[in-house]
């Protein structure tokens, strides 16, 4: 099944970042909510902001070749820039959000809880459409509705073992596991601990 | 008000008039003297004071003598006031109306306002001291040396050369100052001999040879923000100007374009921009049919009363809708309004949340506000 696109995405507003703040507030809302949606779908591993730029998350091809199209007949193709300097340095192009409101967007994540910065330099970053916490509860839910509570687990099994087949959770990627399991260590609800082969966490 | 001395009230070579306010009482530090009604003059040298009803009655003091100056604001019933601190007489001092002062401070008091130009401009003075630059009034002593050759020599000689070729330059500087100063002489003989009193007609054209000279028209009364008489009368008359015209506009026009429109009309007495603008800024409050609006931009227009550009803002979404999106150029070719004033209509719009933008290469185009309409 195709990723559905939200109305917005063929707006041709939503591609400037509003000066209104009621509006700002509007669209930038449905950025996340858009992010997160296409983060989960296409199971989006960790970003550079490079990368963001080209992503069809961030610029829609169609409506770029619509507005070009239907306004200038000699409209330039959108070259690959060699550098983010370059790329500054120009107007912004219609259907392509520019570098520095993707950077408001991300920002907007972040602060949501919905997105990680792995470098000081903020150059890549993770989109967690579902915030630790959240997988944190799903997993907590789960151990003790099977009473599963005193229990030592592999990072393997509850990622990946059968038990979990039909549970939500299942097949989450090693990172994202252990910062739901950080969470819950935070609520004294678990701990993570060394096994002889790696990593696994117990229940409490 | 032992420091002024009796003078003609004429201006000496080198010296420049600054400003001149009517209206002015002296007091002697808290006393109240008989000098009660008086054109107060500043030039660059000094403070000159004139009684209104009779013009011989002239007093003045070098600027030299003041040593601060500071403001007191007015109240009820009482005008504002400068405060000037003097230092103590000199002993070589012309005669004047008071041998000895208790103060050493006298007061300016404005009864017919326009303190906060004299104050500013007083200030400017003190601060420049261009009395120091230009001795007023002094005769050129120069050596008059028989050795009249082209021989280039240094030393002694080279200096007494270049004196006398200063020398020759300051008596051509003398003698069209000469016919400067005859004019004003013989202009201010006619106040005095009283034939009748100056004409309207000789006072403009002496003004405008001030104002040649690159003297400011000396009866501007800039009181910023709480209008003068010039400027009460100037609106009045903008608004009837403006009426007309502005209907034809659709009931509002950018100031460049009112600036523009009525100095055509007046040819000759042309208005300057801050004239303009001060003028406008009392409509409002004269109650005239017009306002002056300012934008966020920035941009200044004249609307009329009756012209609401909140309910202009509701029939741009209407046409903006009608066409999906439109730029500032192609809604005021639509509607036909200038493009400066479309932009600003439309960015209003922006505003109040009906409208949204999409800025690109392409240009600035803007939408209907779909973010807020549509969930």
């Amino acid at each position: 099944m195709s990723f559905a696109w939200p109305w917005q995405y063929s707006f041709p507003p939503f591609f400037t970042l509003q000066p209104n703040g009621e509006t700002r507030q509007k669209q930038l809302s449905a950025w996340c909510a858009l992010a997160l949606a296409y983060s989960r779908r296409h199971r989006l591993p960790a970003m550079t902001v490079r990368e963001a730029q080209d992503s069809p998350l961030f610029a829609n091809r169609r409506l770029q070749r619509i507005l070009c199209g239907a306004r200038a007949p000699a409209c330039r193709p959108l070259p690959s820039l060699p550098s983010a300097v370059g790329e500054r340095l120009l107007n912004p192009h219609p259907g392509k959000l520019p570098l520095e409101s993707i950077q408001v967007v991300l920002e907007e994540l972040r602060k949501n809880g919905n997105l990680e910065w792995l470098d000081k330099n903020k150059t890549s970053f993770l989109i967690m459409w579902r915030r630790p916490e959240e997988w944190g509860k799903l997993i907590y839910q789960w151990v003790s509705k099977n009473g599963l509570t005193n229990s030592v687990f592999t990072l393997y099994e509850l990622a990946s073992g059968d038990d979990t087949e039909n549970e939500e959770f299942h097949g989450l990627d090693e990172t994202m596991l252990l910062r739901a399991l950080q969470a819950l260590q935070q609520e004294h609800k678990a701990e993570i601990i060394t096994l002889d082969d790696g990593r696994g966490v117990k229940f409490f | 008000m032992d420091r002024f001395a009796w003078t003609s009230g004429l201006l000496e070579l080198g010296e420049t008039l600054v400003v001149q306010q009517r209206g002015v009482r002296l007091c002697d530090g808290e006393e109240k003297v008989k000098f009660d009604s008086g054109v107060l003059l500043l030039s660059t040298h000094r403070l000159i004071w004139r009684d209104q009803k009779n013009h011989e009655c002239c007093i003045a003091i070098p600027l030299s003598q003041i040593v601060f100056i500071e403001e007191q604001a007015a109240g009820i019933g009482k005008s504002a006031k400068i405060v000037v601190h003097l230092h103590p007489a000199s002993s070589n001092k012309e005669p004047g109306p008071f041998q000895s002062s208790k103060y050493s401070y006298i007061k300016l008091s404005f009864k017919e306002h326009g303190q906060i130009e004299f104050y500013r401009r007083l200030s400017e003075e003190m601060t420049q001291r261009r009395w120091e630059n230009m001795p007023a009034g002094q005769t050129i002593q120069v050596n008059k040396d028989p050795r009249a050759g082209r021989i280039r020599a240094v030393g002694i000689v080279g200096i007494e050369r270049k004196l006398e070729e200063k020398r020759k330059e300051t008596d051509k500087n003398i003698s069209e100052a000469k016919e400067m100063v005859e004019l004003s002489k013989s202009i201010a003989n006619k106040i005095k001999e009283k034939q009748g009193d100056i004409t309207e007609d000789e006072t403009i054209r002496f003004k405008s040879y001030l104002l040649s000279m690159g003297i400011a028209n000396p009866v501007t009364r800039e009181t910023y923000g709480s209008g003068t008489h010039y400027h009460m009368q100037l609106a009045k008359q903008l608004a009837g100007i403006l009426q007309t015209p502005l209907e034809e506009r659709g009931g509002i026009m950018s100031l460049t374009e009112v600036y523009c429109l009525v100095n055509r009309a007046r040819g000759l007495e042309l208005l300057s921009p801050e004239d303009l603008v001060n003028a406008c800024k009392m409509l409002e409050s004269l109650k005239l049919p017009l306002r002056l609006r300012i934008f966020d931009s920035g941009v200044m227009v004249i609307e009329l009363q009756s012209h609401n550009e909140e309910e202009m803002v509701a029939s741009a979404l209407e046409t903006v809708s009608e066409k999906g999106s439109l730029t500032a150029d192609e809604f005021a070719k639509l509607v036909g309004m200038s493009v400066l004033l479309a932009k600003e209509r439309l960015l209003l719009a922006e505003k109040m949340g009906h409208l949204c933008r999409d800025d690109s290469v392409e240009g600035l185009r803007f939408y209907p506000n779909l973010f807020l309409t549509q969930s």
